[in-house]
């Protein structure tokens, strides 16, 4: 955590990503402007010394969840007024105000935090987490691969017109 | 000068990216803007999991951020396709109008 202007540059682009999520006007661009907020939240993890996680978010978030979300977009052709439909005003501010709510209570966490001195710093190489992956997470690793499964299936028999 | 960074800052964009996923998911009608702001905070929990893991200095919070990946792309995979069955059936991608299950 050595860089200010690293991290106010990638955290930056972030939150404008986010707002251009939630703000935007069509949802194709909404996509692209989450795209835009995983790459910098990418370049925060780098940042932090998660390296892998880094790469898989690029890889599996923005290469495939994105790519699918775009697809489904696309696939459905709805009218642009029908996609940027809101809810009422009191639904919206309610929204506001409880996300207001809950920043304030993470940042007053965070601000009282008690940060533990002297710790090894650890660095999230492929190697290190491959390591702990395949020794202490086995079980939840292969149950990941089962649930993966049944995702795909599901989406198979869900979206098929005839099977 | 600035102020050097530390993990606060972290947590609170954290906090900041799952306000503003709160607020889209609360304030869309449509069903996959909903899936997309649902996506923004899955993110900010991994910012905060892969924050705490550098405080604490062990790997365990990488590993769960794996694993929330794994979650996220199955939950989209089936949350996307039940939308397309649903605009199939309905013609409509809004959430207010699949109200068949209400009693």
């Amino acid at each position: 955590m050595e860089s200010p202007i690293l991290f106010y540059g990638l955290a930056f682009v972030t939150l404008l990503g986010a707002l251009g999520v939630l703000l935007a006007r069509h949802p194709v661009y909404a996509v692209l402007s989450l795209v835009a907020a995983l790459f910098g939240l990418s370049g925060l993890f780098v940042l932090l010394g998660a390296f892998f996680v880094a790469a898989i978010q690029i890889l599996v978030y923005a290469g495939a969840i994105l790519v699918l979300f775009l697809f489904v977009v696309m696939l459905l052709d709805l009218r642009p007024d029908e996609l940027s439909r809101l809810r009422s005003a009191t639904w919206r501010g309610a929204a506001l105000g409880l996300g207001g709510l809950l920043f304030w209570q993470t940042a007053r966490v965070a601000r009282t935090l008690p940060i533990p001195a002297g710790v090894q710093p650890v660095e999230g190489t492929v190697v290190a987490v491959g390591k702990l992956l395949f020794t202490t997470y086995a079980l939840p690793f292969e149950a990941a691969s089962l649930l993966l499964l049944v995702g795909v299936i599901g989406a198979v028999v869900l979206a098929k017109k005839k099977l | 000068m600035i102020p050097p960074v530390g993990p606060s800052h972290y947590l609170v964009l954290s906090g900041l990216l799952f306000a503003i996923g709160l607020a889209g998911a609360a304030s869309r009608r449509n069903i996959i803007m909903i899936l997309l702001s649902l996506e923004l905070i899955l993110s900010a929990a991994n910012l905060a999991f892969v924050t705490f893991s550098k405080i604490l200095g062990n790997l365990e919070g990488q590993i769960m951020v794996f694993f929330v990946m794994i979650v996220a792309a199955a939950e989209v995979a089936v949350g996307l396709a039940i939308a397309v069955v649903m605009v199939r059936r309905t013609g409509k991608s809004d959430a207010d109008s699949f109200r068949n299950l209400k009693w």
